[in-house]
């Protein structure tokens, strides 16, 4: 590289690479980690790396940091999905955001934001669903970097890699990074769909909360969280059918608090506010600054190495793929390599279905809505066939005839040990269970 | 109370605003926040400690001062995301300081541009502000200045290094940092007395249990389970000498005993409390001793000696510590956990717990206030923080923070009693010790090197030639590893001895190609971690680092050990 003197004070007749020079240090040499054969030091890997097309999808908490980060790795190219808009909430974490923005879309926000700050990269942004795009659109990036706050996004985008790969064309191979935090909490992961452990392998690793019977809500509540779901499952289809629940209308969430209130004064139980009846609600996840800081470099810092091999990245074949941190007691990290499973729905060989305890007594709708809630499952509104006939369909027409089997016994629908498949409109995959009858 | 449900208050703007934040920290957290002045001493490239302070202005401090004399370069541009174009050749501490304030208008933001070297040694030149974080490379001298001012003035002094994929802080608390509020998981908060119980709770479960055995289905099934153990545990006294179970077996014994007590004649097949009961005896039957830190806490000198001055905590820890003595058990924090009952029941159960709390608050407040008596203590502590205090009692912990490392140029570095276990560590696989002290080399190297030759400013390993530096930096470790070994008294053999050169010369080469350079993603996961600390200081809330955390961006782990 040849040296070009610098203007401080103008910027003018500085060498177009003088603002990268810090990065240049460790994109120009090699280190003692380094592969040789995969890493190609100065113009060849300066060139690969602003070339490559990354995808963004969340533009919230994480996805402020991420493109941030991604913007100041050297990346030139970004793509950012988000369908959401600004709220006030956000704006003690999503930095690019400011009060006058609230209501606008935040992959439109944050796109101009950063490619205004960060002289020379490309951001375009999309509001909308990462489900509105085809796998045309996927196969363009390099790879997809995941700040999402739904795991129903992330299995969807997860299937839809692992679906494109072509064993014939190494392109359509396309690394996932994915970050997620809560609290203090969090983890950063790397996927090489059908290479090494994915999202679904992974899932009974974030199981969803328990949700509590019905019965205790409607007979015997003991906590505030109880009276506040009563009225927001029960009380509410019980005196305000007629109008649509909206979980940011003040008006609303008032309602309920008043309701839960009440209803806890009935039961002598402490505690409801107003805040708590929010929380309920809307299934609020404590979220900071700090810990999104971390969980985006943490999966930035690994994008840029499998962008540039310049180190070693998580998630290559054989190796850990998987950081999770702790910050509420000290630091804690766990680093580690999270197994490939054979039987998963997404990336196993496809033959192998996954074993399902369930005890043969229950009615196949308690078994549709348990299925909700069971780590290794987590489906909401399947359709289910077994090899032979359909015992549960959603689809309209479908629905009506299959409507009498929800009330049947399982045992009387389904064999012990019968493979039974699971299709959910949420995911462009099927899912293959073998069920394990209980004693 | 009145039929009338009370008129909503709903939130404030800030409620709004902080709301996923508030959930974790509280309005106390925020007003200790809000009460805040952070002092940025920024050097380097300067981005780790720009990052940190983004983390802390979002959430709302209430002030922060920016120290930082240098001039805004295009390399600046490249990795610092609060630069503009436009603030080429203006101080890098105004434009930063514009930027970050941006971010929340109810952040104060002001910066320094003068010289440390001058700024530093005016009177009072620290004295505005709670906390400091300084950013690497500081001369060693000014260091330990710092150093100095927070055992002094008792504040966090944070020290930060983020050079290539590596990075590395330590924090020096003060010698005696509580924390109440300590935010216990879940799952371990639940002290529940089934080993000892008090007359009341007893009374409670047998009331409960009278007919068990002829219960209708629907009562049998909703016996709170906390009521079932301490039923089983009667039986299991009667033929064991009234000895409760304690050893694994016992306790394996007395979990087939309480499943057998389940009815599994219906639908189900069996009972959920019933479920719940078995599944907590093992950790459920244990006997509620305080753990051996909170007991180090109660013979601590400032526990024992409660002055006219003396912290609230530690007069409110005496006061704990003389009704452990007296009783072998800490307060009834007070809560139950969820369980299938019926709701009466429950509260009915909740209402035993609660008043055994009130019961023993009121035992430690007298307590309280006799040592304010004996101690001429004018303004009386609050009974809230007596009562949180005794909510938390088990999970109480006590930092004794410590200066960390100044690296002298050509002084050895002291380990002092710390030698012993990080010379052990240092031979443990994958251990990050070795990271560390490529820091410290780091450190020595930067402040025996200029870039001028002038004595302005230092110049970091690989600036000009990776190689020969990164030859100089492994030969500096190698001294302070050695010195580590041996004042620990002790012998690393081979090939422990050999595999940790070689980590140590592999983090040099791999400083040595940084440079002086941060990498953006490195420096934003370090300000990530060190807000967070920072958070927990600031609130005396959750556990602080203690003291010394370094990440490796390259395997991407972390390791924390006090120094």
């Amino acid at each position: 590289m040849s040296i070009e003197a610098q203007n401080p004070v103008s910027g003018t007749t500085a060498s177009p690479r003088a603002r990268w020079k810090y990065l240049d240090n460790i994109l120009t040499r090699s280190g003692p980690f380094t592969d040789p054969d995969a890493f190609m030091p100065g113009e060849t890997v300066i060139e690969s790396l602003s070339r490559a097309k990354v995808l963004l999808s969340g533009a919230g908490g994480l996805g402020c940091e991420i493109l941030k980060n991604l913007a100041l790795s050297g990346f030139k190219d970004i793509h950012v999905i988000d369908m959401d808009t600004i709220d006030v909430s956000n704006l003690n974490r999503q930095f690019l955001f400011r009060q006058a923005d609230v209501g606008s879309y935040k992959a439109e926000v944050a796109a101009r934001f950063v490619e205004k700050r960060v002289k020379g990269v490309k951001i375009t942004p999309y509001c909308g669903k990462i489900q509105d795009k085809d796998e045309a659109y996927y196969m363009q990036f390099a790879m997809i970097v995941c700040g999402l706050d739904s795991i129903e996004a992330r299995r969807w985008i997860n299937a839809t890699l692992v679906g494109m790969v072509d064993e014939n064309d190494p392109d359509s191979l396309k690394p996932l990074v994915d970050g997620g935090t809560e609290g203090f909490k969090g983890q950063a992961r790397v996927i090489l769909p059908t290479m090494t452990s994915c999202i679904e392998c992974q899932l009974d690793m974030h199981a969803p909360r328990a949700a509590v019977p019905l019965c205790t809500l409607a007979t015997i509540p003991r906590q505030p969280q109880h009276c506040i779901e009563w009225a927001h499952i029960i009380a509410w289809e019980e005196e305000r059918k007629e109008i649509t629940l909206d979980n940011d209308d003040p008006e609303h969430i008032t309602w309920l608090f008043q309701k839960a209130l009440k209803r806890a004064q009935e039961f002598n139980i402490e505690g409801v506010t107003y805040s708590m009846t929010q929380g309920v609600v809307k299934n609020i996840i404590p979220a900071i600054a700090s810990t999104n800081a971390i969980v985006a470099a943490s999966c930035c810092n690994e994008a840029f190495k499998i962008a540039t091999n310049t180190n070693p990245f998580l998630g290559y074949p054989e190796t850990a793929n998987y950081m999770m941190y702790t910050g509420d007691d000290s630091v804690y990290t766990y680093t580690f390599e999270h197994q490939k499973k054979d039987d998963c729905p997404v990336c196993g060989a496809g033959n192998i279905a996954r074993p399902l305890p369930v005890n043969p007594n229950i009615t196949l709708q308690e078994f549709i809505d348990g299925l909700a809630e069971r780590p290794e499952a987590q489906l909401k509104k399947p359709s289910i066939r077994t090899g032979e006939k359909s015992l549960y369909m959603q689809m309209a027409g479908l629905e009506e005839q299959t409507r009498p089997n929800l009330e049947k016994k399982l045992s009387d629908l389904v064999e012990d040990g019968e493979e039974i498949l699971l299709t959910d409109k949420s995911f462009p995959t099927q899912f293959k269970y073998k069920l394990v009858y209980q004693k | 109370m009145a039929d009338l449900p009370p008129p909503v208050q709903g939130p404030t703007a800030k409620e709004k605003k902080y709301d996923r934040q508030l959930r974790l920290w509280g309005a106390t957290g925020q007003l200790a926040l809000e009460n805040s002045h952070i002092l940025l001493i920024n050097n380097g490239p300067g981005v780790v400690g720009i990052e940190t302070l983004k983390n802390l202005v979002l959430p709302g401090i209430g002030q922060f001062t920016i120290q930082d004399s240098v001039v805004v370069t295009e390399a600046d541009l490249g990795v610092n995301f609060f630069l503009e174009d436009q603030h080429l050749g203006g101080f890098r501490a105004e434009h930063t300081s514009n930027l970050l304030k941006e971010l929340n208008p109810d952040v104060k933001g002001h910066f320094i541009t003068e010289p440390i070297e001058s700024w530093l040694v005016r009177p009072d030149a620290l004295r505005p502000y709670t906390l400091i974080i300084a950013t690497a490379p500081v001369r060693p001298e000014l260091l330990a200045k710092l150093s100095d001012h927070a055992s002094a003035a008792l504040l966090p002094l944070f020290y930060v290094h983020s050079v290539g994929f590596y990075s590395h802080f330590s924090v020096h608390l003060p010698s005696a940092f509580p924390i109440v509020d300590t935010h216990p998981g879940s799952e371990t908060t639940a002290d529940l007395r089934l080993l000892k119980p008090w007359p009341e709770l007893l009374q409670f479960a047998e009331e409960k249990t009278a007919n068990l055995k002829s219960m209708s289905p629907d009562d049998h099934g909703h016996v709170p389970y906390l009521v079932l153990l301490l039923h089983y545990l009667e039986e299991w006294k009667k033929t064991h000498n009234g000895e409760v179970p304690q050893s694994y077996k016992e306790k394996t014994e007395f979990r087939t005993t309480v499943s057998q007590g389940a009815r599994t004649n219906n639908p189900e097949g069996g009972e959920e409390n019933f479920d719940e009961a078995v599944a907590a005896v093992l950790k459920s039957l244990n006997p509620p001793q305080a753990s051996s830190s909170v007991k180090e806490i109660f013979t601590a000198p400032e526990c024992l000696l409660i002055r006219e001055d003396s912290p609230t905590f530690w007069v409110i820890a005496n006061a704990i510590g003389l009704f452990y003595t007296k009783y072998g058990v800490l307060p009834v924090p007070g809560s139950v956990p969820d369980m299938k009952a019926r709701s009466k029941d429950y509260i009915q159960l909740q209402n035993v717990y609660k008043s055994k709390a009130r019961k023993d608050l009121a035992e430690v407040l007298e307590s309280v206030r006799f040592l304010e008596r004996n101690a001429n203590r004018s303004t009386p502590i609050e009974e809230k923080d007596v009562e949180a205090f005794c909510k938390n009692a088990a999970h109480i912990k006590l930092v004794r923070g410590r200066p960390f490392h100044v690296v002298q140029a050509g002084q050895k570095v002291k380990w002092g009693d710390r030698a012993r276990s990080l010379a052990q560590e240092l031979t443990f696989p994958d251990s990050l010790i070795p990271l560390y002290i490529v820091f410290l080399a780091w450190d020595e190297f930067t402040a025996t090197h200029d870039k001028d030759a002038l004595g302005g400013t230092a110049q970091a390993p690989g600036e000009t030639d990776a190689d020969t530096d990164a030859e100089k930096l492994t030969g500096i470790a190698q001294t302070i590893m050695d010195g580590l070994i041996k004042e620990a008294g002790t012998h690393v053999e081979d090939p422990e001895y050999s595999t940790i050169k070689t980590q140590i010369g592999e983090f040099a080469q791999e400083f040595a190609r940084a440079g002086a350079a941060e990498l953006h993603n490195i420096a934003a996961l370090t300000g990530g971690i060190v807000s967070q600390e920072i958070i927990k200081a600031i609130t005396e809330q959750y556990v602080p680092v203690d003291n010394t955390c370094v990440f490796d961006g390259v395997k991407s782990k972390s390791a924390v050990f006090k120094v």
